[in-house]
């Protein structure tokens, strides 16, 4: 076994369909923190936008009532709802009851782990798995050795997630939106002074967060895997946010560190499936360790946005 | 923070006002729960009445209710001092695995050493110095995995929220790769897939606790046991320690304003890792605990609750809902083992699943942590009634019992480095 059985186009390919929910999850997150509001609840909402997309095709699959396009889109749109809605609570909780935003995010979570769990119980009972986004097959372009499974055959979620890294970066630093987070994250007495309604902004941010998260949680349910179990997401929310730290806050560079876990795991998952002799829980273990120490290594060079966490009070 | 206030009788009063937002929290999550139920097409009342009845309403309830709050208390105990020195501690789960495999493989090869085959089974056997060694063994390796967090805080700056959630996921593969391997009981190696250990011999195990009331005696008939007594006696302990000595001081003292304890002297690194260390040491205690007292052998289903049975998140959710007070945790953590025990006799009795108690749960973090808001607007009014605010500063809400820390909050980078 040599390590052209290791790097092979398949495991470039699965790293890239693997990112997709952290990159979701974790440009969701950056709008959030840029505008100074932690939101550690990511992957409660990750696991409420999963079941709510799943549980929409499902319905739409089995009862018929739609056609297969119109019922993963009203997955989507669900979970863009549901987990718009949760990061609507959050921002409640975090700008509004200016309630201490690491523990009320472990708080979101425990709720979305348990209620997803709950309704998943009551409404569908045993796992099933329904039909999900198909693989774009482009004409041409797939067909190319290599290159072609490796970019060009995936699932639409998959390029939006892609196409969505440019366009925050575009958001973040181009448009008055965007000036308007980093100056609410960076100095919300300044923003205040300037005109700039800082919970506004951070309501904004964080719900445009958790809609994102809640994407992410669907294109786990309804693109990827394809079904719904508890504790679907398995904590790759909190991976999600610590790629926010990771890459510093700026998009290209959060993405740049989702593709790096992925395709660690993805390494990982090829490594279990040749059989290589390493313990299996070693290699599952193996992301978690890179992102300790890339955290170690992150955090020192990152400035963070100063008003991360800490809720705006207007000084009187 | 000023121990002078805590004497008055007027200060008494606000500190059961302190536990306002605990009540303010139950409330609304008992409105949301029933709304919930309600949703689900249950009547919450009946739902409410099987929790009852499942929490305490036999001897044996009561007891398995005692028994699931004693991991929740170790861990409780220790997240408060975490929370309380502004470390917000998630990796309870993690550091109770540590404490666990330290402890049983303590017990383990102890067992072996000291007690002969023969008398392995013998019931009622108690060998002190094999129990101390593995209670000491969990602690100190959940403390170490603990302190490894804080270390890196202190020193790197890395985000300890974050730090803790990935040295759980590591911590449990650790312990799936041990109990499958090294560790795994010879009896059944080859046999079967469950990872689990040998079973400890009767002497390493912690005895069972009954009350001499009646006969037979209360409890003598169900699996409590005296970790439970242990935890008590270190909530009290431990309440002690953050009050009345200054190591504890300081440590609250790094909780409240961090810039400020390291203007007036206080090793700021310093407190951060010891605070992270005996949280973890006490969530170590709440796995070996388990193992000594309970289980009588480490084992899981390979899922990252397995062994844990989430104490190490509930346990979050009852130092909170203590107040953050050591004393508090001990009703905090009886209350959701009764949750905890009730849910299971309500999904046998109406089909509800017990996970709505993880999303009541969540609910009790949010509301705690969102109705400190009132306890701010009411220490501001008290200090704008006050005219002459004293040189210590006026009253800020961080003295309250229930709310957290100022520098709980910050996920400082810059300021740790």
């Amino acid at each position: 076994m040599g390590l052209d059985d290791i790097f092979t186009a398949s495991v470039f390919a699965s790293a890239i369909r693997l990112a997709t929910p952290y990159i979701f999850a974790a440009l969701g997150e950056t709008f959030a923190q840029r505008s100074g509001v932690l939101n550690l609840g990511v992957d409660g909402i990750m696991l409420m936008g999963a079941f709510g997309g799943f549980y929409a095709v499902h319905l739409a699959q089995t009862a018929g009532v739609m056609a297969e396009p119109l019922g993963l889109l009203m997955g989507v749109l669900v979970a863009l709802i549901v987990g718009g809605l949760m990061g609507l609570a959050m921002a409640f909780v975090s700008v509004t009851l200016k309630a201490k935003q690491g523990i009320s995010g472990i708080g979101v979570y425990l709720f979305g782990l348990g209620l997803s769990e709950l309704l998943f119980q009551q409404w569908v009972g045993t796992p099933k798995s329904v039909a999900g986004f198909p693989r774009i097959s482009f004409p041409i372009l797939t067909d190319i050795p290599i290159l072609g499974e490796i970019f060009f055959h995936h699932n639409l979620l998959v390029y939006v997630a892609f196409a969505l890294v440019p366009l925050s970066a575009f958001v973040l630093n181009r448009t008055t939106f965007g000036l308007m987070i980093r100056a609410v994250g960076q100095n919300p007495e300044a923003a205040d002074a300037m005109g700039v309604s800082v919970a506004r902004v951070r309501y904004a941010t964080t719900t445009i967060g958790g809609m994102l998260a809640g994407l992410a949680g669907a294109s786990l349910s309804i693109a990827l895997i394809n079904l719904f179990q508890q504790n679907l997401t398995a904590g790759q929310g909190f991976i999600a946010v610590a790629l926010v730290y990771f890459g510093g806050w700026r998009p290209l560079a959060v993405a740049a560190g989702a593709m790096l876990f992925s395709f660690v795991n993805a390494l990982q998952l090829q490594i279990k499936v040749i059989g290589a002799d390493i313990p299996s829980e070693f290699a599952v273990m193996a992301p978690y360790v890179i992102t300790i120490i890339a955290l170690v290594f992150a955090t020192k060079r990152q400035e963070q946005p100063t008003a991360l966490t800490k809720p705006y009070e207007r000084g009187e | 923070m000023n121990q002078a206030a805590d004497t008055g009788l007027a200060a008494r009063l606000n500190r059961l006002v302190d536990f306002a937002p605990v009540l303010i929290a139950l409330l609304l999550a008992l409105v949301v729960s029933s709304v919930l139920l309600v949703a689900l097409n249950t009547d919450p009342l009946a739902a409410f009445g099987f929790m009852l009845e499942g929490a305490v309403g036999t001897e044996n309830a009561t007891a398995e209710t005692l028994v699931k709050a004693t991991p929740i208390l170790f861990v409780g105990i220790g997240i408060t001092i975490a929370f309380r020195g502004g470390m917000i501690n998630i990796g309870g789960e993690g550091q109770m695995i540590a404490g666990a495999l330290a402890g049983t493989t303590m017990a383990l090869a102890l067992g072996d050493a000291r007690i002969p085959a023969e008398m392995a089974k013998t019931p009622g056997a108690f060998d002190l110095i094999i129990v101390t060694s593995a209670l000491i063994a969990g602690f100190l390796a959940g403390a170490l995995y603990g302190g490894l967090a804080g270390f890196l805080k202190a020193y790197f700056g890395v985000n300890e929220i974050l730090s803790t959630i990935m040295l759980n996921q590591i911590a449990v593969q650790m312990m799936n790769f041990l109990l499958n391997g090294p560790l795994l009981d010879p009896a059944v190696a080859g046999f079967n897939n469950i990872p689990k250990t040998a079973r400890l011999v009767t002497a390493a195990q912690l005895p069972r606790l009954s009350l001499p009331l009646g006969d037979p005696w209360i409890f003598a008939r169900t699996r409590l046991h005296w970790g439970l007594v242990v935890a008590i006696v270190l909530a009290v302990v431990i309440y002690i320690f953050l009050w009345r000595t200054s190591l504890g001081y300081r440590i609250r003292a790094v909780g409240e304003n961090e810039r400020a304890s390291s203007y007036a002297g206080i090793n700021v690194k310093r407190q951060m890792m010891l605070s992270m260390f005996l949280a973890g040491g006490f969530a170590g205690l709440a796995g070996v605990v388990q193992v000594l007292g309970l289980q009588y052998r480490l084992q899981t289903d390979g899922s990252p609750a397995g062994f844990t049975a989430a104490a190490g998140f509930n346990g979050i959710v009852a130092a909170l809902f203590g107040g953050l007070n050591p004393i508090g945790a001990i009703p905090a953590s009886a209350f959701f083992g009764g949750l905890l025990v009730g849910a299971q006799k309500m999904q046998r009795e109406i089909g509800v699943p017990a996970s709505l108690i993880t999303a009541v749960n969540g609910l009790i973090v949010v509301f705690v942590v969102s109705s400190e808001i009132f306890i701010l607007q009411r220490s501001k009014r008290r200090v704008s009634l006050q005219e002459t605010p004293t040189a210590l500063g006026p009253t800020k809400a961080t003295e309250t019992g229930s709310d957290l820390p100022d520098s709980a909050n910050e996920a400082t980078a810059e300021e740790a480095s």
